[in-house]
């Protein structure tokens, strides 16, 4: 179904009320004294935005073109929307509750908050070259400003800077490729790329092949996979904490949303099997596994010297997008199924970390892991706990979700028949395991000096915690109705 | 009782929640919370012993439902004879280190919790035939291990910790791929052990030999086989006493278990094929080697650990013989072995609580001054070195006998150790126990009710095993028969037929 402007609203209510709320909170801004209400009112809103996707009418034929074919509305996309609607709100969430967030301006800093929001949403939706690349680099300029949000910290404005040139240099390399996409197939609608392809006879592999290593820059920067990771620690470390957590999980969902969308039912092709199968003579399956291999390595061995806790969970959430990447290069179904469940399970557990880190900054203002000490006999119990089962989630031990998401992207791998690969992935999770017990250890294992300070507990903060650590738990038994979600969304709308 | 082994698995979990929502100012009382909480375990274990059928080698008290039915993974609950007789030693060992923790007195509501989460994920373990749960267990126990010992232990406790879970995680992922390899190569995708055995005729050599060595990585780690042993020593000394006991007396079995119940009932021609070398031979190196540390230690405790390596390498040896005696003896040793090391680090406690050491020579003449210590020790020596009339000497002649049949020169070897081992352990008891009674010990009291009472039902069963094994033989016999035929007479599928298959 083809959607003209006016039918497309009827699919676009959740970004028409951020866009709406974006407004509303700079208006309020000029006029209300009270600036602690702007932070619930970004609250109800991205409460509003993840309601309003979750109610999203499905189409029956699978999915319906929006705006002239410039965005498509999805099963798959309304996964992914659901996805950044859920790290808004933490974010949001975190952001009322971090001391660090409420120095900043908060009208202003809840307007772009939402503003990213809206602009992931369009990359997860992005059926046309040029809609992705307009909603990426927007995504990429609201980031720039949130990160350099503490307008007095040298290390925010560094990270801002660092991300700026980055994300500069990545994505004209992306729109260049873009270019040569166009130039071969004549077209920037991803099903009209899709169809000029595979006709076959136009354009040498190597030209295509060229095209496609040049987007990847663009998209594995915002997935944070090396060779475009660099950014991630210095970023990650400036950033105020909720937005380092929104940039960790909502960010990188946004850019796996564009990355399969674009790898796969763009440029490759579904067989009966279940299988996808890439234009022939294009080999980008091996150049993404070598990167795959590469990113969760270089990761893993990266976090093990950090000792400043943001700087460790950013080279942790680099080795996770390598573990994510699996899903990816198997080429099937089985494993954007795996890649979908994992990020759901990534969600959880690297929200709730960074979220616990946040509640002990608040408490000592130290990022550090040696501020962690004896954590665990001061007071602390219930974050250091909540903290060893995000980390243990992460790590991939039973009784998780991370662990479930770490098996069915195995068992993907292994039904493929990658076995390289699969003891890599394997090996890389016992070496994460030492990292991740850094802070545990500190937290159990040692006991506190005494010249800490006492540790407060507040409610706004340890609710979300409780949230977020339960459904970790939980999902990691009974993980069902996850497994359920990822299925349905496993729909590509190319047309009908 | 219907959900026997359920219930025998998570009676000690609603311990646990329960320790936990109750307030801090009971301290006092969670350790009898965990007594109550290990003590149904043994009566349902007793029920069990009574119950089991031991003339069949069908899977006994078995409970199955769908747990996620899309990926055939169940909750799939079942004993025979191998199992049933290690979730003897395990209700028994657990009862008992939870009295061998009594004097814990640092955070005692996270360390009894955690305790009795160790005693459901062992259970568990012992106690699950579909592979996805059994893995499940088998990591579970991991988390509280590590904590016990990094909270509760000795002065080096964080490098012992992380060093076990590391390992440990090693081997365990390994055992994800081959478990995930073993899933896949059926045309049903199925994680039942049972129904993975009875496929294992359709699985190529090339096939089962890879699964097999990423299995026995995972277990051997677990053993510890050489050379993966040196986790052991360091997480053995620095382990609080309880933990000790608990480590060498059920934890050590589940490697040599994990073996039976998944590499020779679900590979067994990869096993016929490879056990003389990574079993056989390893398993003889575990002997000589681990005897020969053990004489070479001045810590008692590590003396200690080192002769459980040693004393793993038997059961190794006679898993390795294929035939009915080697293996019987294999599992009749992993049961002696649980109790009689399980009372050498008691009695290791005993001294450490008193002295706050465990320097072999700062020892002497203690034997005057706790005359019942050194009658337990003592008894507990004589049992190591498999003096006859005790239990390990059964179970130890059985797998010389066995291995004989197979592995002459490997049992020659296995055989000769007993000098060393009786070299080690006697030599022990005079530096401690014998001689001129060191004045600063003058002053030590003998050992108390609580610390005789844990000792004495682990002797009296290391007594009566000695005289009347069939009370754990008869259990394992037939399921151990069948299995060693299935090793032997099950060979490897065909390439070609294999490739129709799938």
């Amino acid at each position: 179904m083809d959607l003209g402007n006016f039918a497309s609203v009827m699919f676009f209510w959740p970004e028409l009320l951020l866009a709406f709320g974006v407004l509303l909170l700079i208006l309020l801004d000029l006029l209300i004294e009270n600036k602690g209400v702007l932070g619930d009112l970004a609250l109800v809103l991205a409460a509003g935005a993840l309601l309003l996707v979750a109610m999203q009418p499905m189409q029956a034929s699978g999915g319906a073109w929006l705006f002239h074919r410039m965005l498509v509305s999805d099963s798959f996309a309304t996964f992914f929307r659901f996805l950044i609607a859920l790290a808004a709100v933490i974010a949001v969430w975190m952001s009322i509750g971090s001391r660090e967030a409420q120095s900043c301006d908060q009208g202003e800093y809840y307007a772009i908050l939402l503003a990213s929001t809206f602009a992931m949403f369009l990359m997860a939706e992005s059926a046309n070259l040029l809609m992705a690349y307009l909603s990426l680099e927007f995504v990429s300029l609201t980031s720039y400003i949130l990160t350099g949000f503490l307008r007095h910290n040298r290390r925010s404005q560094e990270a801002a800077l660092k991300y700026l040139i980055y994300g500069g240099v990545a994505s004209g390399t992306m729109i260049y490729g873009m270019s040569w996409i166009f130039g071969i197939a004549g077209s920037m609608d991803f099903v009209a790329i899709n169809k000029a392809l595979f006709a076959g006879g136009h354009a040498p592999a190597l030209a295509v092949y060229i095209a496609l290593v040049l987007i990847l820059a663009g998209m594995g920067y915002k997935v944070s996979s090396v060779p475009f990771h660099m950014w991630a620690p210095d970023v990650y470390t400036g950033a105020p904490i909720p937005i380092t957590t929104f940039l960790a999980i909502g960010s990188k969902a946004a850019g796996f949303a564009l990355l399969v969308r674009f790898f796969f039912p763009a440029i490759s092709h579904l067989t009966n099997s279940g299988n996808w199968q890439a234009l022939s003579g294009v080999d980008w399956p091996q150049l993404l596994l070598v990167v795959c291999i590469i990113t969760m390595t270089l990761g893993n061995l990266a976090a093990l010297q950090q000792t400043n806790m943001k700087r460790l969970l950013a080279y942790s959430s680099i080795a996770q997008a390598g573990y994510a990447l699996m899903g990816f290069v198997v080429l099937s179904n089985d494993g954007i199924r795996a890649m979908l469940f994992y990020l759901v399970a990534y969600y959880l557990m690297d929200a709730g970390a960074f979220l616990v880190v946040m509640i002990v900054a608040n408490e000592t203002g130290s990022e550090e892991v040696d501020a962690y000490r004896g954590l665990a006999w001061r007071g602390g119990f219930v974050p250091a706990l909540a903290l060893t089962i995000f980390l243990f989630s992460l790590t991939g031990i039973p009784l998780t979700i991370g662990f479930i998401g770490k098996f069915y992207l195995f068992a993907a791998v292994i039904k493929h028949q990658m076995y390289v690969l699969a003891v890599i992935g394997v090996l890389n999770s016992v070496v994460a395991l030492f990292y991740y017990l850094k802070p545990i250890r500190k937290m159990f294992l040692e006991q506190p000096t005494g010249e800490e300070p006492p540790f407060h507990i507040e409610a706004w903060n340890y609710g979300l915690m409780g949230v977020l650590a339960g459904a970790t738990i939980v999902f990691g038994l009974y993980w069902s109705p996850v497994i359920a979600f990822a299925n349905r969304s496993l729909h590509f709308f190319v047309g009908a | 009782m219907n959900h026997a082994l359920t219930l025998i698995t998570f009676i000690p979990l609603v311990g646990m929640v329960l320790i936990l929502a109750m307030p801090d100012a009971m301290r006092s009382t969670f350790k009898w919370v965990a007594v109550v909480a290990t003590a149904p375990q043994l009566l349902i274990a007793w029920w069990l012993y009574e119950n089991f059928d031991t003339t069949t080698t069908a899977i006994q008290f078995a409970e199955k439902y769908p747990w996620m039915p899309h990926y055939n993974i169940s909750y799939f609950m079942g004993v025979d004879g191998i199992s049933i007789s290690m979730i003897l030693l395990t209700a028994l060992i657990s009862f008992i280190a939870v009295f061998a923790s009594f004097k814990i007195d640092k955070a005692p509501k996270a360390y009894f919790a955690l305790l009795l989460l160790l005693d459901t994920g062992m259970m568990g373990v012992f106690a699950s035939l579909d592979f996805f749960l059994f893995y499940v267990f088998w990591e579970v126990m991991l988390l509280p291990m590590y904590f016990l010992i990094g909270i509760w232990g000795g002065p080096r406790r964080e490098y012992a910790a992380i060093k076990f879970f590391l390992y440990t995680l090693l081997g365990s992922v390994l055992m994800l791929l081959a478990m995930l390899g073993l899933y896949y190569y059926g045309s049903t995708p199925t994680f039942d052990m049972t129904v993975l055995a009875a496929n294992a005729g359709n699985y190529t050599m090339s096939f089962q030999r890879w699964v097999w060595v990423a299995l026995f990585i995972g277990f051997a780690i677990k053993i510890p086989a050489f050379p993966f042993h040196t986790w052991l020593p360091d997480a053995h000394v620095e382990a609080p006493t309880a933990i000790s006991v608990i480590l060498a007396g059920v934890l050590l079995k589940m490697g040599t278990y994990g073996i039976l119940r998944v590499n020779y009932a679900i590979l067994p021609a990869a096993s016929h094929d490879m056990a003389w070398l990574f079993l056989g031979v390893i398993g003889t190196i575990n002997i000589v080697y681990g005897a020969m540390c053990a004489m070479a230690q001045t810590d008692y405790k590590k003396l200690i650990a080192y002769s459980s390596v040693s004393h793993m390498g038997y059961v190794m040896l006679g898993m390795a013989s294929f035939t009915a005696a080697g293996i019987n003896g294999a599992v009749l040793q992993m049961f002696n072995h649980g109790t009689v090391t399980a009372m050498l680090f008691l009695l290791v406690g005993v001294i450490y609580d008193r002295a706050h050491h465990r320097e072999i020579n700062g020892f002497g003449g203690l034997a005057q001054q706790m005359p019942v210590y050194a009658g337990f020790t003592a008894f507990a020596f004589f049992a190591g070195l498999g003096l006859p009339a005790l239990s390990a000497f059964i179970s130890e002649v059985l797998v010389l006998i066995g291995a004989w049949q197979s592995h002459p020169i490997m049992t020659v070897f296995g055989a000769a150790t007993a000098i060393l081992t009786a070299g080690y352990l006697l030599w022990t008891y005079q530096r401690i126990y014998l001689g001129p009674l060191n004045e600063k010990y003058a002053n030590f009291s003998d050992m108390d009710m609580r610390e005789i009472g844990m000792l004495v039902p682990l002797a009296v069963i290391v007594v009566i095993l000695g005289w009347y094994p069939q009370a754990v033989l008869s259990l394992l016999n037939t399921s151990l028969v069948h299995l060693n035929q299935v090793v032997l007479n099950t060979p490897a599928a065909a390439a070609a037929a294999v490739a129709l298959v799938r």
